[in-house]
């Protein structure tokens, strides 16, 4: 046995003669001392997400649904896009919250784009729903992630199903899919939810929620999440449906309101000189 | 630096820490079913979790598949999902093919059977029961394996809280460890009523729900008789 | 038995810009028994008559279910009607996979008219040999089409394939305007007495030749009626029989049909006379030819 810290276990070459690493493909040694070039190791395939988007957050109240999303996408620590729209619109009754990977996202933004071009070939005007929307994209992400080549992703679909009713599902990189009065991805899970489920925790709750204060919840959330959540934006979109006017209220550009950062100046240590 | 050139320090300063990714998760929740003489039920907890936080406080896992037969796969929901929706296809093509005939419940776990098993080697990591009335009328539970491996019983806890459901089910549906009072001989064996049986399954969640942070919510319950599926919901605690 | 130069196969077109082995196509399902489709506002109605290849055989299907919205009714060669209508049934099935919705109608219809139409385009193939009734029900309502081998689907509320059905089509054309407000049962009735009007000397109807299907938007359940469930929707006809199956001669409606397909056919063979490299066999058989029990009609590969 080799006795080498690097080589521990292996057959010592005294005995066996030098190891032909050809045989496995694939090499630890550095590059410089051998040849081979892409088969060093085997293809690999996406095993992080590179620049993201954070939580999207969504809600019921009496008259419909709010789903909100900030403009931000990060490289890292790096704001890299400050301008993204994390909210997109499917048809006129679906809109797909997505956080995580940007290019995942765009991908999936192109793939919905695709189902929706698809659709108008046969007919004049669109019959899916956010219920089928939601289908779809579980069945894209669980079957990329069965293919362990997955998007990296948690999307909320929000809209109306097949009966006008307000439809609201998670589902996310590994086709795992819920539904719940209010929902959250990412931080928002940790930070968000418990502010949501203060007001709406069941069903039931919806009906007590009207929409000014679902709004109000929604925005306070999305600052607190501004707060804590190290790699959000004070910028983001949200997205009002109605349920009796069946009509989606888009807004842009919302930046959060009424902060305090006093506790700011209390902080000490991190590179802030000592009192 | 004065460190010198060697493969150890190369190890670390080049090579990229591969982060695999896994592709599977745990949705928490807990099944059970009970076969009685002329029902069968199947229970789930409506919660969905994974890790720490509660996903949803009503995300029913337990399925009226049509036919008179209830499924539920338990552990990680998307496989879960993707095996009952499977098998309800198998279903529809098997009534094109059959001339509308109604699956029965030892045909419907040998299908099971081959869906686990057709992903053996990257297994829908689910524990599945199968609860329906078998060709005679009686009450009749089939659990597998993530991998299909299966069994009919009299009564089965499966997902989070099994080893905590079991043991109480063992004594009180298959009367282990009791013993008859008067004779000092084992409890003889007896089919439990459907209202024995929903107060036994009742109890079963409340207690796990105690016990278990992946259990709680409410309470689903399927059962079905001759007359077809009814179901049941109780509230569990939600702390 | 050459025909032309042109009917060789299905990717060549006369220099009159036919396709002949289409046409022969059409042929198929005019040899086959006939099937009737009606819609209202809110059924689809389905119906047809089944034969059978001889007394001790059985009858052959003529109404198939695709999926709980949707059905369809054949004419022609009934194996190329269950290809197709597997096909529709993996179609309906994806859609159920995919997007958790039942497949529209028209997706359905436009995915068997695609293959039809691919088999017109490719050498060596030929088209289907049958004609479809697609009826459904989706988020847009009640769907009749019907679907031919040239990959042509056209949308009805009524409509007629096979064996005489010109004189069922006589029928609807009288009544459709009453079809979009009509109950389950009348939809039925109106069905029923088109395809009675196809029936042929000496034959009738009965629970073990008609076959009716419904499916309607509130209960999107397609269901076949067949044998000894059929009788209920027979009931609602005064008789099971029309004066030429009657054999009676006073029969002015069903000359007045028999007449309308007779100008039909001799417009064809007006177009196929200026065209020279045809010759008369091309022009397709009248349906009094049809009509002989000894040609077309008892022929056994066609239902």
């Amino acid at each position: 046995m080799n006795h080498d810290p690097y080589h521990w276990g292996r057959p010592s070459n005294e005995t066996y003669g030098q190891y032909n690493y050809k045989i496995s493909n694939a090499s630890n040694i550095n590059k410089q001392f051998n040849n081979a070039s892409s088969c060093d190791f085997p293809t690999m395939l996406t095993q992080q997400p590179m620049i993201t988007g954070t939580s999207v957050i969504a809600i019921k109240y009496n008259d419909g649904l709010i789903i909100a999303a900030d403009n931000m996408g990060s490289y890292g620590s790096l704001m890299k896009i400050d301008d993204l729209e994390r909210l997109i619109q499917v048809g006129d009754k679906t809109i797909v919250g997505i956080s995580g990977d940007i290019s995942d996202l765009q991908q999936i933004e192109r793939m919905l784009d695709d189902v929706e071009l698809e659709e108008s070939y046969d007919m004049e005007s669109s019959n899916l729903n956010a219920e089928h929307i939601h289908e779809y994209l579980s069945n894209v992400l669980y079957n990329r992630r069965s293919k362990m080549n997955p998007l990296w992703n948690a999307c909320i679909v929000g809209g109306f199903d097949s009966n006008d009713e307000i439809f609201l599902k998670y589902v996310d990189m590994l086709g795992v899919s819920y539904s719940s009065p209010s929902m959250a991805t990412g931080f928002g899970a940790h930070l968000a939810i418990p502010l949501l489920r203060e007001k709406v925790d069941k069903e039931s709750d919806v009906v007590k929620l009207n929409k000014q204060d679902a709004i109000q919840l929604v925005k306070d959330c999305m600052k607190i999440l501004f707060y804590r959540d190290a790699r959000s934006l004070d910028k983001y979109s949200l997205c009002i449906i109605n349920k009796t006017s069946k009509e989606i209220e888009f807004l842009k550009n919302l930046k959060c309101e009424d902060m305090n950062w006093e506790v700011g100046k209390n902080i000490r240590g991190y590179g802030i000189p000592q009192l | 630096m004065s460190t010198l050139a060697s493969e150890y320090s190369n190890e670390v300063t080049h090579d990229v820490i591969e982060h695999r990714f896994n592709p599977y998760s745990d949705n928490g929740g807990t099944i059970l079913g009970i076969a009685g003489e002329d029902f069968a039920v199947l229970a789930g907890d409506t919660r969905h979790t994974t890790g720490y936080s509660i996903n949803s406080r009503y995300e029913p896992k337990v399925f009226n598949i049509g036919d008179d037969l209830l499924l539920t796969a338990n552990g990680f929901q998307a496989d879960g999902t993707a095996l009952i929706k499977n098998f309800k296809n198998q279903l529809i093509q098997y009534h094109f093919n059959n001339d509308n005939k109604k699956m029965s419940i030892e045909s419907s776990a040998r299908l099971i059977q081959h869906l686990l098993y057709g992903k053996r080697f990257f297994p829908y990591y689910v524990h599945t029961i199968l609860a329906g009335l078998d060709s005679e009328g009686k009450g009749s539970i089939y659990s597998f394996d993530p991998v299909g491996s299966y069994e009919r019983e009299q009564c089965r806890a499966g997902g989070a809280a099994a080893s905590l459901i079991m043991p109480f089910l063992d004594n009180q549906v298959n009367f282990k460890n009791q013993l008859d009072p008067e004779t000092g001989n084992k409890k003889q064996l007896k089919y439990l009523k459907l209202e024995e049986v929903v107060e036994l399954v009742r109890d079963a969640f409340s207690s796990a729900t105690e016990r278990h942070i992946h259990v709680g919510d409410g309470l689903e319950i399927l059962i079905v008789t001759k007359e077809g599926v009814r179901t049941e919901y109780y509230p569990l605690k939600r702390d | 038995m050459f025909r032309n130069n042109y009917d060789n196969d299905a990717t060549t077109f006369s220099p009159t810009g036919r396709i002949f082995q289409i046409e022969y196509a059409l042929e198929a399902i005019k040899q086959g028994s006939a099937a009737v489709g009606l819609v209202s506002k809110t059924h689809v109605v389905l119906v047809a008559l089944k034969r059978n290849a001889e007394e001790l055989g059985s009858y052959q299907k003529k109404i198939i279910k695709i999926d709980n919205h949707m059905g369809i009714a054949l004419a022609g060669l009934a194996p190329d009607a269950r290809v197709l209508s597997n096909f529709l049934r993996q179609q309906a099935m994806s859609s159920k996979m995919v997007f958790n919705r039942p497949i529209p109608v028209i997706k359905a219809v436009h995915s068997i008219a695609d293959k039809a139409q691919n088999n017109t385009q490719s050498a060596g193939g030929r088209p289907y040999g049958v004609g479809l009734l697609v009826a459904g029900v989706d988020a847009t309502g009640t769907h009749l089409f019907e679907f031919q081998p040239s990959g042509s689907v056209l949308e009805y509320f009524g409509a007629a394939i096979g064996a005489r059905s010109q004189a069922a089509r006589t029928l609807l054309e009288r009544k459709y305007t009453e079809f979009a407000d009509s109950s389950k049962e009348e939809l039925i009735q109106y069905a029923l007495t088109a395809l009675r009007d196809t029936l042929a000397q000496d034959k009738e109807l009965n629970q073990h030749n008609t076959t009716v299907a419904v499916v309607s938007v509130d209960n999107p359940q397609f269901t076949i009626y067949d044998d000894d469930e059929v009788v209920q929707w027979l009931n609602l006809l005064d008789t099971l029989t029309n004066t030429r199956s009657r054999g009676t001669e006073d029969k002015a409606e069903d000359e007045e049909a028999e007449a309308e397909e007779g100008d039909e056919d001799k417009s064809e063979a007006t177009t196929t006379e200026t065209e020279p490299a045809v010759d008369a066999a091309a022009v397709p058989p009248t349906d009094e030819a049809i009509d002989t029990p000894t040609t077309g009609e008892d022929r056994m590969d066609t239902d």
